[in-house]
């Protein structure tokens, strides 16, 4: 408050009076009459509007009364209350978005296990998450940018990354398109098209307003959704974001996950008021739907409709999904320290998203007993021939050290580039060497 | 106060264009001209780029260096945005990432640390942790450094800051020449760029040649450039400050000392071997800064010199910077918490006198 109102005041002060004052003595001042005038009179312009409020002689505390419905369409028995709204996808089509949600699940609990063992240093699980996974990525087109949080994971999947592209990534090998930069889960990927995965929360919010803002300028037909946590919605880059994309009326999809978990820190404690849909339409006047992030057929609705707003009305729209964090945040906490068993095993039973679209296919005839245990079993297989096929490649080459820092090296890149190289050439013998690309060719001559 | 400021600035001014006009001899322009027509060539040029900061469009921006800019490419490109410097920092990331240019002025530097996490967890690094997949060719420009009269929250330089950051480039122009040539290299960069302006150059005016008036006229970002040849001792500055340093040069002339004045221009990557090209021949150095000394530019600088020039120094190097204190307003306290040219003399005496 200090700073903004001392800055208000700087501004008032030191740049109306001070500044022209100044600028004017040393003769130098531009004076513009033509912007000066217009800007002016679009001021009126906006002075003359009515206000959109009513005056009133109540004097009236205002509390929060009218919390925003949570839209559902599939119970956990897999039955659509309005058949009208079953987005009637094709026995093919639900097919592959259960094996995707089962892949994902299969490959969570392996890679889960895999950081226990050490062989990777990191992880993160999407259980309990799944279907705002599937269900937001089929409602969106290829050529949508996506920013993404991290625990993302199906979404990625459904878009042609691979479970390789994955393993490679976690475990930093030449094939990782990071080129091994970057810790496990943080993937980008031009051809799914994904912004690399920043660590710091929050940032990729007015990232995504700026990606869909140049979007808005080339007349694309596209929009920018950007996923985030409930906990991430705490940042002031939330507030920045929401503010800026509701201005520039940005085709963006703000994509809140509400898991009910950030790290050790409940909701209950993250926020007061109605979440963080009760943001949008009065706080910053935009379009927002609540809606069951358990439920795959109400998330496909939703963010299909929410891509056709800002799309053709190039506006802003945000989405809370409340579901539920299963698993614990990452590799590197415990939840059964902060949170109970019975509570887990009540969203992982009771509202599990995956049986819910399993009960679904059921009653269609679409899916058995032994199609579920082959694609659990042929999921393993594919993790686990990934993953040590993936151990075997070699890490990325030394000199990546060194690119792309900038697009070309500077004379102090180069100069450090030199000095390793001829340290390993002295001591070559010291270091594992061999684990690394192109190790033979760098120290060749 | 006004008159005390009036006071600081006019003498320097006098003394500048004195310098310039003896050098060059065909267009006189302001600073804020010369950033002026820069961008407006650069708006011209290439549609991808875009002007956003708070009050940029509609008023010109604060210290009226976006003039005109608003009626001639519209709301689209020129963008006033609400107060929230994380806000428009992270656009311009994301926006550099979708293939535009943006341009993002900050009111000052000052204002910018409340979005420094864009700048350099999301700016500098985009293209290394993308695998050299997208690049993040923003300007990031807005004055930097001591004004007058404004205390210790609006006078900081930054350039120290940025310039420890790899995958920044950062420069600090200081003739009306520099500030067109390496903006003009800034914005077509395909790497973010900090570009660190001086609120008290804005009205100094310099003479551009034909040349440096031409719409493709760049300057490398990444090369100093001699200012005054001299064989005596060495004189490092940037940004306003190398008015000073050409000022002191004169005074030591007057006294038979041969002063080079270098100006950096670049703070990184830092044109060492300039530096170390003119100490080979004067074997003294001076740092100078507005910035504060620790962990400052003159101090890398320093250790620079340790390692590629040791055996050429024939004194310990000095460093010439503001006073280790933040800034003071009352302006006796701001004046001597700020370098004066005498500064600059006295250390160029010190140095050249132990060898004698």
């Amino acid at each position: 408050m200090i700073s903004q109102a001392s800055r208000v005041l700087t501004r008032l002060g030191r740049n109306n009076e001070l500044k022209r004052a100044l600028t004017n003595s040393l003769n130098n001042c531009n004076k513009s009459s033509p912007s000066i005038i217009r800007s002016f009179s679009s001021k009126k312009q906006e002075l003359e509007e009515k206000d959109k409020f009513e005056y009133t002689n109540n004097l009236e505390v205002q509390e929060l009364k009218h919390y925003i419905p949570c839209y559902t369409i599939m119970n956990q028995e897999g039955v659509v209350s309005k058949p009208e709204q079953d987005p009637n996808f094709t026995k093919e089509e639900v097919i592959k978005m259960y094996t995707t949600m089962l892949t994902l699940n299969v490959m969570d609990s392996i890679l889960y296990d895999v950081q226990r063992q050490g062989r990777i240093s990191f992880y993160m699980t999407s259980f309990g998450e799944e279907a705002i996974h599937i269900g937001s990525a089929a409602a969106l087109e290829m050529s949508d940018t996506i920013f993404a949080q991290y625990r993302e994971t199906g979404v990625f999947m459904w878009r042609g990354f691979t479970i390789n592209d994955i393993i490679n990534q976690c475990c930093t090998n030449e094939h990782d398109l990071g080129k091994g930069r970057q810790m496990p889960m943080h993937f980008g990927s031009r051809k799914i098209n994904l912004q690399t995965i920043s660590s710091p929360l929050t940032t990729q919010l007015p990232q995504a307003v700026g990606s869909s803002y140049a979007q808005k300028l080339a007349g694309e037909n596209n929009c920018t959704i950007v996923y985030f946590g409930e906990g991430a919605a705490s940042e002031g880059d939330f507030h920045a974001a929401m503010n800026f994309a509701a201005a520039l009326s940005t085709p963006t999809i703000f994509f809140c996950r509400n898991n009910k978990w950030a790290i050790s820190t409940p909701s209950k404690e993250q926020y007061k008021g109605d979440g963080i849909a009760g943001r949008g339409p009065n706080g910053y006047g935009m379009k927002t739907i609540r809606v069951d992030g358990n439920d795959i057929w109400a998330v496909y609705n939703v963010t299909k409709l929410a891509r056709k707003i800002a799309v053709e009305e190039q506006r802003p729209v945000l989405i809370e999904a409340m579901t539920y964090r299963v698993g614990h945040h990452s590799t590197s906490d415990d939840s059964s320290r902060y949170r109970t068993v019975e509570e887990i095993n009540a969203w992982k039973e009771g509202k599990n998203p995956i049986s819910r679209l399993r009960n679904y296919m059921n009653h269609k005839g679409w899916w058995s007993d032994a199609q579920e245990k082959e694609t659990i079993a042929s999921a393993r297989t594919s993790v686990r021939e990934s993953l040590v096929n993936a151990e075997k490649q070699y890490k990325p080459s030394i000199n990546e050290i060194f690119t792309d820092v900038y697009d070309k090296p500077t004379p102090a890149l180069i100069e450090q580039q030199k000095e390793l190289i001829e340290h390993l050439k002295l001591y070559p013998d010291e270091y594992p060497l061999n684990q690394f690309a192109d190790s033979k060719l760098i120290l060749k001559d | 106060m006004l008159s005390s400021i009036l006071k600081k600035v006019k003498p320097s001014l006098l003394v500048n264009s004195r310098i310039i006009t003896r050098t060059y001899a065909t267009k006189e322009v302001t600073v804020r001209d010369a950033i002026n027509s820069a961008l407006d060539e650069e708006l011209a040029r290439d549609e991808k780029v875009f002007i956003m900061g708070e009050e940029v469009a509609q008023y010109n921006g604060a210290y009226k260096i976006t003039k005109g800019l608003f009626d001639k490419y519209g709301g689209d490109r020129i963008i006033d945005t609400p107060i929230t410097e994380a806000g428009f920092a992270g656009i311009g990331v994301g926006a550099a990432m979708a293939g535009t240019r943006p341009i993002i002025e900050f009111m000052t530097f000052n204002f910018a640390m409340q979005a420094i996490d864009h700048i350099i967890n999301s700016s500098a690094k985009t293209h290394y942790m993308s695998g050299g997949k997208v690049f993040n060719p923003i300007v990031w420009r807005g004055p930097n450094g001591p004004p007058t009269a404004v205390g210790a929250q609006h006078s900081q330089c930054f350039a120290a800051w940025y310039g420890s950051v790899p995958g920044l480039k950062v420069v600090a122009p200081w003739s009306a020449a520099d500030h067109r040539g390496l903006l003009k290299s800034a914005i077509r960069d395909d790497n973010p760029v900090v570009y660190l302006e001086s609120e008290l150059l804005y009205n100094y005016k310099f003479n551009l040649t034909d040349q440096e008036q031409d719409k493709e006229y760049l300057v490398p970002i990444g090369k100093a450039k001699v200012e005054r040849e001299g064989k005596d001792v060495t004189i490092v500055g940037f940004s306003r400050i190398v008015s000073n340093c050409i000022e002191a040069a004169e005074i030591l002339a007057k006294e038979g000392i041969s002063a080079e004045v270098i100006n950096l221009r670049t703070i990184r990557p830092l044109d060492a071997e300039t530096i170390v090209n003119s100490l080979k021949k004067t074997n003294k150095l001076v740092t100078v800064e507005e910035g504060w000394s620790q962990s400052g530019v003159g101090a890398e600088i320093s250790a620079l010199m340790m390692e590629h020039a040791f055996d050429y120094l024939d004194a310990p190097i000095e460093r010439i910077c503001g006073a280790d204190v933040p800034m003071p307003y009352a302006s006796n306290l701001e004046s001597a918490a700020m370098i004066q040219t005498q500064n600059i003399v006295n250390a160029a005496k010190r140095v050249t006198q132990r060898n004698k």
